[in-house]
């Protein structure tokens, strides 16, 4: 069983109160892009072993958005955060850094 | 004008604990700042009640307001003045960034009461329903088997539930199998 903090209720809450909404921190690349930027931005996404970033919705909740930061390997749950942000904030970065040094996510680095 | 009735007229089953459909409940979803001074005051002037803590729900004289998430609340107030709440709320809220929606005939609400009663939601929900987690004056905002609910504990210890209206049958039928007389697990 999956449990994540919702960082707007406080609460862990199990899996099933949850929607996943697939890989976090997209840029949009709409109107005005190029062919393959939009190609990207639709389709081109990480399969990472170890760090990942997913968004996750409190869908039976509070109803907010909030971004997971897990490892794929371990399962390990290193934090949640609110999805109003474009890259992952400073603490948790710090926090996989303590646990994965020198990892890499995209173009995000400990 | 026709008479406006609730989902299942007032339903009761007694087994485990006592489940009761417990008629029209006047609820007015209140979006904003729920930080701001203006919707301290409005909702303190239509309910009598305090902005909640997160995951609380607060009484007041003429109602109650319960949390539903960072900028949402749940107003419970009588079904007749529903809409005069509302017309309240929209002349107090002039100016601000706000909805104010009456959402009554779109709800169903139940009570569950009983020794069992923390058992019962138990099995229904994926909560912690220990006394240690779950008292009274909790909100919380979850699924009860397939369909969202939110629901919130008393000072007598029952609980009570508001799902939509569309699943009011479900959730009636739900709460009676999880209190069959012959189900009891006795974990709370
Ligand atoms: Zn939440």
């Amino acid at each position: 069983m999956l449990m994540l903090h919702c960082p707007f209720c406080d609460e862990y809450v199990e899996e099933t109160e949850l929607q996943a909404g697939g890989e976090a921190h997209l840029k949009r690349f709409g109107p005005g892009s190029s062919d393959d930027e939009f190609h990207d931005y639709l389709f081109t996404r990480e399969n990472p072993k170890g760090v990942h970033f997913e968004l996750w919705r409190h869908i039976n909740g509070c109803g907010k958005w909030f971004i997971a930061a897990r490892c794929t390997v371990t399962l390990e749950v290193f934090g949640t955060y609110p999805a109003n942000c474009t890259e992952p904030p400073q603490w948790i970065k710090d926090k996989i850094s303590e646990k994965r040094p020198g990892w890499t996510w995209r173009e995000f680095a400990g | 004008m026709s008479d406006p009735v609730s989902a299942l007229k007032g339903a009761r089953h007694a087994g485990l604990v006592e489940v009761r459909e417990t008629g029209l409940g006047g609820m007015i979803t209140l979006r904003g700042d729920l930080d701001s001074d203006a919707i301290k005051s409005a909702v303190k002037s239509v309910t009598g009640a305090d902005v909640p803590a997160l995951r609380k729900i607060a009484l007041g004289d003429a109602g109650a307001a319960a949390w539903m998430s960072p900028d949402e609340l749940l107003l419970l107030v009588d079904y007749a003045e529903a809409d005069a709440v509302v017309a309240k709320l929209d002349e107090a809220l002039v100016g601000t960034h706000y909805m104010a929606t009456n959402v009554s005939d779109a709800r169903a609400c139940f009570s569950v009461s009983g020794e069992a009663a923390r058992e019962v939601m138990g099995k229904l929900a994926p909560v912690d329903f220990s006394a240690a987690k779950f008292g009274a004056g909790d909100f919380r905002r979850s699924r009860l088997a397939q369909v969202a609910a939110a629901f919130w504990m008393d000072d007598a210890g029952a609980f009570h539930i508001v799902c939509f209206r569309s699943v009011g049958q479900y959730m009636f039928d739900l709460l009676k199998v999880a209190s069959h007389p012959q189900s009891a697990v006795g974990v709370y």
